[in-house]
């Protein structure tokens, strides 16, 4: 029983505080959800550090392989938003990367991959288009909630 | 006799019909006023065949995952695209999606962006109109 149980425990204690209930909560910021979503969904801004956010607005020229610059005022706007819903905003600790890590792609995290990379076959991924693609599969991901479909 | 819940509807009604009145972007141009001014800003005329040769050539000169126009928005500008992350792109031709050319300030958003991730540099005055041109004959 022990040796059953540890390995669960320790893979669970490793997932985001908000795995449990399969909500994390969706961007409340018009500008950057407006913004954001042209390319792809405004992803939780909880799923990265604050460092992660300001490295993301402020390398937006070359945002992973495209132009995607902003108005500096927007921009500056945007940064600030996510930097205050961040994953370690308000004190809480962001245990989903290591403190010296500045993660850029929330799908390079270790729990996204544990998370998917049994449950999307290839099929599902040509279909989604991209790993970037949360909605594809799970269709409340706009609202928050990732629960598997 | 006039009770409350009358009103009330009348009150949502309005309500509704505001929203749905206001446009989520402004529009403030059109395919044709767009044109218009960026041959004036050239000192030339556009020219479609130019436009659809810049749509749909394969460039070198920016971003190896944008080659061309068409990576994202295809080779027939009237159908939806797909963004590199799998995102739909709403019809790029005028013809297919009204909204497109309607708001200043995207288009100069939107050619900034692409431009540069397609050809490494801004387009041209004269590049904008050819593609207009071209865009709004499909």
């Amino acid at each position: 029983m022990r040796r059953f149980l540890t390995p669960l425990v320790l893979a669970t204690l490793a997932m985001p505080a908000f795995a449990e209930d399969d909500y994390i909560r969706p961007v409340q910021h018009p500008l950057t959800q407006e913004e954001c979503s042209a390319c792809h969904m405004a992803y939780p801004p909880s799923l990265l550090p604050a460092r992660s956010w300001s490295e993301i607005m402020n390398t937006l020229d070359d945002h992973f392989g495209e132009d995607a610059s902003l108005g500096e005022e927007a921009r500056a706007e945007i940064e600030a938003y996510l930097v205050s819903a961040a994953g370690d905003a308000n004190g809480r600790r962001f245990r989903a990367a290591p403190a010296d890590e500045t993660p850029l792609r929330i799908t390079d995290l270790p729990w996204f991959n544990r998370e998917h990379k049994r449950e999307v076959s290839t099929r599902m991924l040509e279909r989604a288009g991209s790993m970037s693609n949360c909605s594809a599969c799970h269709r409340g991901a706009e609202r928050g909630y990732f629960e598997d479909d | 006799m006039t009770s409350p819940i009358p009103s009330l509807k009348a009150a949502m009604a309005a309500a509704a019909l505001t929203v749905l009145a206001a446009p989520v972007l402004a529009q403030d141009t059109s395919p044709d006023q767009l044109l218009s001014a960026y041959e004036a800003e050239a000192g030339a005329s556009a020219d479609l065949a130019r436009g659809q040769a810049l749509f749909t050539g394969q460039h070198t000169g920016g971003k190896p995952d944008t080659p061309s126009c068409t990576t994202c928005h295809t080779m027939d500008p009237r159908a939806k695209g797909q963004a590199r992350t799998g995102k739909v792109i709403e019809p790029l031709a005028p013809g297919a999606n009204p909204e497109r050319f309607t708001e200043t300030a995207k288009v100069e958003k939107w050619f900034g962006r692409n431009c540069n991730s397609v050809l490494g540099r801004d387009c041209t005055a004269l590049e904008k109109a050819d593609l207009i041109a071209w865009l709004s004959s499909l």
